[in-house]
């Protein structure tokens, strides 16, 4: 059978599900092929054991793009539908931080340091805030500019000159290519503050607090934060992807499930559409992959339709996670030593200090997993009881570090050891922990890649790093959401400005399709 | 009480080098130095008898040749030999050797890897690809971005131009290279772990990073960038150790009429009204002076020579931030005789050059966390050379100085630094080179060992980091040592650095004292009398 | 604590230059002993003199040890699609048993080798390649299935070329060898010896190359030159320096000598599309993707600004080096890459860059030559002639069946 449509978009991520929305609003065909048996990917809510349900990989909802929100009218802020979090880091001693947007409290911290907090973050935000004209554009080339890219280029340098002025700009070309340790270390004595502020850093990235690159990351958090309040979706992350399936589907779009691409079919370098496994034909004017670089080229177009050094390049993407996902389904909620129970629907951490992190950072480079890793959780199930049984509880772990390439590989030992140093640390905060342990699941990166076909199981579909950024994002040479193919376009976290449940990649991707007017 | 038109501080070479470009103009200068001795880090002490010790800058290559012949050091006593080579030891007795006839390098290349020997045809043409534009920004003045003058729009335009002198896909390149690390932008061509590793260990060298790290890729260039005659990436020894660097650069200083003083120290420099008039000395001494430059360290410089009432505020803030962490350490030996090396067949040329005994990307990373920890290295990585095989001049006949330079090594070693501390550094590094060389331990006649503590304390480089000034990205180019600053003026009217904290930053190379003589001359209206860059187009 | 090992294998400090298998009767035959390298091999520039060996190319027959050219072996179900990805002639009609010449470039679409592909048996093929390729042919084959191997020290090969060529490979026991045509592999033996023999070479003339087993390599050369001490034809040891004499005057381009290869250009623009090495007619658009077709395709449609031309100067100043200019004194506008004396032209021939104006060439091309007799240096004008065809051919080197001596 074969069908003609103009665009078939490769995976119902969210960034696919938005891209999508965005080309049929224009008027155009639009269908998207989602090989798992859900639309989401990461974005998804599922069951991990009998009764207990949680999101499936991002369970913080942070810095989705204000005007997709408001182009695709997704009325995310909206306390039925989300929870606005702090951020928690959680001490030992029991005086934990917590750690708003503009302010930071707790008992131990010094008058300089609550100060020095609203500094901080009011000018960081502002170095975020001053690379909004290249967030949300395609990224210009540097050679062979064309008007929108020298648009771009002279939106970006004015918005660093003028937006900023003289001094924080300087300040932001010494910081903007350091590592968030030095930054800290200069601007806050306590090292618990620190620690917290450094996860958000390297959460998702194969980076200590000590990698320069680092600063970058902690902006691109940080444009998140002018974006929308960091949150947690009541009924998980599926909530989101439920609501932009909605608006696609209203917008026009077809969705299938359990189609998953073999191919991206090319003749005479343009794309005629894509085959999928089952042996079906799907003729197309125009695809847009979802999936990360790997995938796109070296699985789906194929080597033989590119230029050798290009699919080097491809190849030698860094994108191997280095975080786990731990759901645990619990028959009481945790007793954090000092944290009162109604402040347990937070985002809480555990990252007591910056050497902590880098410690645990340490491990990752040599193929092994942290002894003290990390942690960012949530306990959803607070603020919706119908994730878990009656009186029961679900808790949702980030825990990194825990590389994709273990020296041991993902046995069952070294999937058990993990998640006991996972439960071991989680106890050391909240006695009881472990025995409140009904059923866990645990997604490594390997499982990651399986079930969610992101090679190397990465947040990001690749690490934020400045080579890995920008105009060199994935690569360069298809880092203008266009690819050599003809008529091949990205549209996913491999693409510019990277991931997180932001949507501006699929938006990015959407505006350039239509400004290329090739359809 | 003596006027002079300019006084330098410090007889570092930089010091040297921008007090003679100053004489070689017709301006009376003289230079203070606060020990007995010139050079600063480039010296050559006799710490035991008959034995020249290059005791802490040991090889030579990034020092501009334009500077060289513009102030005539051959004249002046100066002679650079290259080095032949360079060897890593293996952990299974093997190694890999570097030689500088091609065809040989490429057949030792191809015996642990015939991918790799390839590749570095490939790694080659790339490197010197980035290694042309960089070298011709390190006899320029920064431009500032946050400036609207004219000379700086001039000075952008120049690097765009030089910048777009590349392919569209050169120029995402060379911003990879510029913020990769030398790991994982390696791990691009090669596949074997001791070539991996033998072209890592220069990217750490003086740094705070690993191999790992964001950023090191650049400081391998920034170590193979220099050259001799003509030979990029080659290094040399300066005869009579590196106090001959120092030695020719005063001579030549001299023969323009300059004035050196040593034992002199400078208390502080005096400001009168935002102007810098001249420097206590700490007898009590007054000097003025039309100009006064430091070539102290950016930290030294802001916080001990100048009052933090002379300086604006954020000044004092970015002096006191100012990334001059230490992490190398030097352990200098006399020999009784040639150390050994059974690895190496009979005959072989390698140990004419640098030595190298870490084998592996993760031995080079293990060796760094170490040091982020506040521990030297136990297994650490070492840059070992000896001079003595070519240069008559450093031990008496058939005796040998071996000059060991290590990394890491920190600021302070895990509750500071006692004698006995830096004695159990100096033995992990002998014990080391005793794995590869049998005989070694027995030949020790004399070792000087040397942590960043005695650096600091010895020669006045702040926490003993050899670049006076880390170089990261915050502290490079046009950030170097601070934004606003980076074109050697300081915050005072005719007060000046030229020290390595200041842009191209750090190694024996001689630019920021030029770069900085060159702004003087300017603001004094005489006639320049630095050298440009000879250009290889 | 590492051991030392009983023996050292990396001595090669010593050894600059390495033994071809032939090694033994090369010793033997050179007079000049004057060596050079050739891919790291101990290789004669000269065996007697330059002009008795140019002449045994052009009017016998030559014998060169050709085993220090670069070989590799692509093996495997992906080997015709990897090396039509990798090559920009279209090679999947290439037949077993049939050689043809290619360029690759890289993705900009810049040359950055030529050689030649013997399709030895369905599926089995041989890159001889004038440059080190490992790394490019192993980065190219991500996304094939496809086994490479360097097999450069394995096959012992040498070049048999000039007019009694083939006269000398029969008696020499070969047989077989006048039915092949231009670009044809045949099998044979050779004193007992299996070998490959390919109507193929790069002197411009009737000529073979011989493969065998390096081990047996002597023997191969001894059965050749027995032919010779017989006393039925002459037959020579040729060196490098003849060879590039007829490789110039048969039109060959040398990577490296008359183009800078893109994986070792430095500076801008000193890379060479195949366009601007007059090599349009290997570049086919309408086979599958290759590595550099969407640069070439880009290219194709704009106009020539410079070209690799043959060029030959009037008068016998040797043009070394030379600047070209549109008129005596007036603009630069190329320069000489290789240059030679042609014997039997009696004229001075070359391969030069020369800029073209609007996709044409030049009018006129002046050489400005300096050159030197007995230490005193003068400069003269040449007038050169741009050339369409090779400067040298004659008919003998493509007729099959060749002419019988």
């Amino acid at each position: 059978m074969t069908k003609s449509n103009s665009v078939v978009i490769i995976g119902g991520g969210h960034n696919g599900l938005i891209c999508a929305s965005y080309l049929a609003k224009a008027g155009h065909s639009v269908e998207v092929l989602e090989a798992r048996d859900t639309v989401g990917g990461g974005a998804s809510t599922a069951a991990f054991a009998e009764g207990y349900r949680t999101s499936g990989l991002a369970h913080v909802l942070y810095g989705l793009n204000a005007k997709v929100c408001k182009d695709l009218k997704l009325n995310i802020v909206n306390p039925s539908f989300t929870q606005p979090v702090d951020t928690i880091s959680l001490q030992r001693d029991g005086d934990h931080l917590t750690l708003g947007r503009d302010e930071v409290s707790a008992n131990s911290l010094s008058a300089k340091d609550l100060e020095a907090y609203r500094g901080f973050k009011k000018e960081f935000r502002g170095y975020a805030k001053a690379l909004q004209p290249l967030m949300m554009n395609t990224p210009p080339r540097l050679k062979d500019m064309d008007k929108k890219d020298k648009l771009t280029l002279a939106k970006l340098g004015w918005s660093l000159r003028f937006g900023l002025g003289t001094n924080s700009m300087r300040e932001f070309l010494r910081v903007g290519g350091i590592n968030i340790y030095d930054v800290l270390n200069e601007v806050f004595d306590s090292p618990a503050l620190k620690g917290a502020i450094s996860v958000d850093a390297v959460l998702g990235q194969h980076m200590g607090p000590r990698t320069p690159n680092t600063v970058l990351t902690y902006l691109q958090r940080l444009w998140g934060e002018t974006q929308t309040v960091q949150s947690i979706p009541i009924g998980g992350m599926g909530k989101v992807s439920a609501m932009l399936e909605t608006t696609a589907v209203e917008a026009g779009v077809t969705i299938r499930i359990g189609a998953k691409v073999a191919k991206i079919l090319v003749e005479n370098g343009r794309t005629q559409g894509v085959l999928l496994q089952s042996g079906e034909r799907v003729d197309a004017d125009i695809v847009v992959s979802n999936a990360d670089a790997k995938t796109t080229f070296i699985d789906l177009v194929g080597a033989p339709q590119l230029d050798a050094m290009f699919c080097h390049r491809v190849n030698s993407v860094r994108q191997n996670g280095d975080v786990a996902k731990l759901h645990f389904a619990l028959n009481e909620l945790p007793a954090f030593t000092g944290l009162p129970t109604q402040q347990l629907a937070q985002r809480l951490i555990i990252a007591p200090d910056m050497r902590y992190v880098e410690h645990a950072f340490n491990h990752s480079k040599y193929g092994e997993f942290s002894e003290n890793p990390v942690l960012e959780m949530t306990i959803p199930s607070v603020s919706d009881s119908s994730l878990a049984p009656a009186g029961h509880h679900v808790m949702s772990v980030s825990a990194t570090f825990a590389p994709y390439h273990l020296k041991e590989d993902w046995q069952q030992d070294s999937r058990d050891a993990f998640v006991q140093r996972v439960t071991e640390t989680i106890e050391q905060y909240a006695p009881g922990f472990s025995a409140s342990l009904v059923a866990f699941q645990l997604l490594t990166p390997v499982d990651i890649e399986d079930q969610y076909n992101i090679t190397g199981g990465h947040w990001h579909h690749g690490e934020l790093s400045i080579d890995q950024s920008f105009m060199m994002r994935p690569v360069h040479g298809a880092a203008q959401y266009q690819t050599p193919i003809d008529g091949l376009y990205l549209c996913g976290a491999a693409a510019h400005p990277g991931g997180g449940i932001t949507g501006v990649p699929g938006h990015n991707a959407a505006q350039r399709i239509l400004a290329m007017g090739d359809m | 009480m003596k006027n002079y038109d300019a006084i330098i501080i410090g007889a570092g070479h930089n010091g040297l080098t921008n007090a003679a470009f100053l004489a070689k103009a017709g301006l009376d200068v003289v230079v203070l130095e606060k020990n007995d001795y010139i050079g600063g880090a480039t010296a050559s002490l006799e710490l035991h008898q008959d034995w020249k010790y290059s005791n802490c800058s040991y090889v030579c290559s990034l020092f501009r040749p334009e500077i060289y012949q513009s102030l005539d050091l051959g004249r002046h006593g100066l002679e650079v030999v290259p080095l032949q080579g360079s060897v890593t030891f293996k952990q299974d007795g093997d190694y890999l050797g570097s030689y500088h006839q091609p065809t040989v390098w490429r057949r030792e290349v191809a015996r642990h890897s015939k991918r790799d020997a390839d590749a570095a045809i490939r790694f080659d043409a790339d490197l010197m690809k980035w290694c042309r534009l960089i070298r011709g920004f390190l006899l320029r003045t920064p431009p500032d971005p946050a400036s609207f003058k004219i000379r700086d729009a001039m000075e952008f335009a120049y690097l765009l131009k030089r910048f777009y002198s590349l392919s569209e896909s050169q120029i995402y390149e060379f911003i990879r290279f510029f913020t990769m690390s030398i790991a994982e932008y390696l791990e691009q061509y090669f596949e074997s772990d001791v070539i991996l590793a033998h072209f890592s260990g220069g990217s750490i060298i003086g740094t705070g990073l690993g191999v790992y790290s964001p950023g090191t890729a650049y400081v391998l260039l920034h170590h193979a960038m220099g050259d001799v005659d003509g030979n990029v990436g080659s290094w040399g020894f300066a005869r009579g150790g590196m106090g001959s660097v120092s030695a020719a650069i005063g001579s030549a200083f001299k023969s323009y009429g300059g004035n050196i003083r040593t034992n002199a120290e400078v208390q502080n420099i005096i400001v009168k009204g935002r102007k810098a008039t001249g420097v206590m000395l700490a007898s009590g001494e007054q000097i003025y002076a039309k100009a006064v430059v430091s070539n102290l360290d950016a930290k030294r410089t802001f916080l001990s020579l100048m009052d933090a009432n002379d300086i604006p505020a954020d000044l004092v803030k970015r002096a006191e931030n100012f990334k001059i962490r230490g992490s190398s350490g030097k352990v200098n030996i006399a020999l009784d005789g040639m150390p050994e090396f059974p690895a190496l067949p009979k005959g072989s040329p390698l140990t004419l050059g640098h030595m190298h005994f870490t084998d592996t990307l993760e031995r080079l990373e293990r060796a760094y966390d170490d040091w982020k920890d506040d521990r030297w290295s136990q297994d650490p990585y070492v840059d070992m050379v000896i001079p003595t095989q070519y240069d008559p001049t450093m031990a008496p006949p058939g005796k040998h100085m071996m000059s060991v330079f290590v990394q890491y090594c920190p600021v302070e070693a895990d509750g500071g630094w006692t004698d006995a501390k830096r004695d159990a550094f100096g033995a992990a590094v002998i014990d080391q080179i005793a794995d590869y060389s049998p005989n070694f331990k027995d030949l020790i006649l004399h070792a000087e060992i040397r942590t960043p503590r005695e650096l600091e304390a010895e020669v006045g480089l702040t926490e003993g980091n050899i670049f006076q000034g880390e170089l990261t990205l915050d502290q490079l180019m046009f950030n170097r040592p601070f934004p606003g600053y980076a074109q050697y003026r300081g915050p005072v009217k005719n007060m000046y650095m030229c020290s390595s904290s200041n842009h191209p930053g750090g190694g024996v190379m001689g630019a920021p004292g030029a770069n900085s003589a060159r702004e003087i001359l300017r603001d004094l209206g005489k006639p320049n009398t630095t050298p440009e860059d000879f250009g290889d187009d | 604590m590492p051991t030392q090992t009983d023996s050292h294998p990396a001595t090669n400090f010593r050894e600059v230059l390495q033994p071809s298998p032939f090694q033994t009767r090369i010793d033997e035959q050179c007079l000049v002993q004057e060596w050079m390298s050739w891919n790291g091999y101990k290789t004669a520039r000269v065996f007697d003199t330059l002009a008795s060996e140019y002449f045994a190319v052009r009017s016998t027959c030559s014998v060169m040890d050709l085993t220090p050219m670069e070989k590799y072996r692509i093996t495997g179900p992906d080997a015709m699609a990897f090396l039509n990805r990798l090559v920009t002639r279209d090679i999947s009609a290439l037949k077993p048993r049939r050689v043809t010449y290619v360029i690759w470039c890289n993705d900009e679409g810049k040359v950055l080798d030529d050689g030649t592909i013997f399709h030895l048996s369905e599926g089995d093929y041989r890159l001889c390649s004038q440059h080190h390729q490992l790394d490019w042919l192993l980065l190219s084959s991500l996304g094939f299935d496809v086994n490479i191997e360097q097999e450069t020290h394995n096959i012992a090969a040498l070049a048999v070329q000039g007019p009694t060529s083939c006269s000398v490979l029969t008696a020499a026991g070969v047989t077989g060898v006048e039915r092949l045509k231009p670009f044809d592999i045949g099998y044979s033996t050779l004193n007992g010896i299996d070998v490959m023999v390919s109507r193929t070479g790069f002197t411009g003339d009737l000529g073979y190359e011989v493969w065998a087993d390096p081990t047996k390599a002597l023997a191969v050369w001894d059965a050749i030159f027995a032919v010779k001490e017989q006393g039925l034809f002459d037959i020579r040891p040729i060196g490098l320096g003849a060879l590039d004499m007829v490789r110039i005057e048969a039109g060959f381009i040398m990577p490296g000598d008359d183009f800078n290869t893109a994986e070792t250009a430095v500076r801008a623009d000193r890379d060479r599309s195949p366009f601007e090495l007059g090599l349009a007619w290997l570049v086919s658009f309408k086979k599958p993707y290759f590595t550099g077709k969407k640069a070439l395709l880009a290219e194709s449609k704009m106009l020539t600004g410079r070209r690799l031309v043959r060029l030959s100067v009037e008068g016998n100043k040797t043009p070394t080096d030379a600047f070209l200019y549109d008129s005596k004194g007036g603009s630069r506008i190329g320069t000489i890459k290789s240059c030679v004396w042609s014997p039997i032209l009696k004229m001075n021939v070359s391969l030069a860059d020369v800029e073209f104006v609007k996709g044409k060439p030049p009018e006129n091309i002046w050489a400005e030559i300096y050159y030197q007799k007995e230490l005193e240096w003068r400069a003269t004008w040449a007038k050169c002639t741009m050339s369409t065809k090779p400067f040298w051919s004659h008919p003998r080197s493509s007729i099959t069946p060749p002419n019988k001596f």
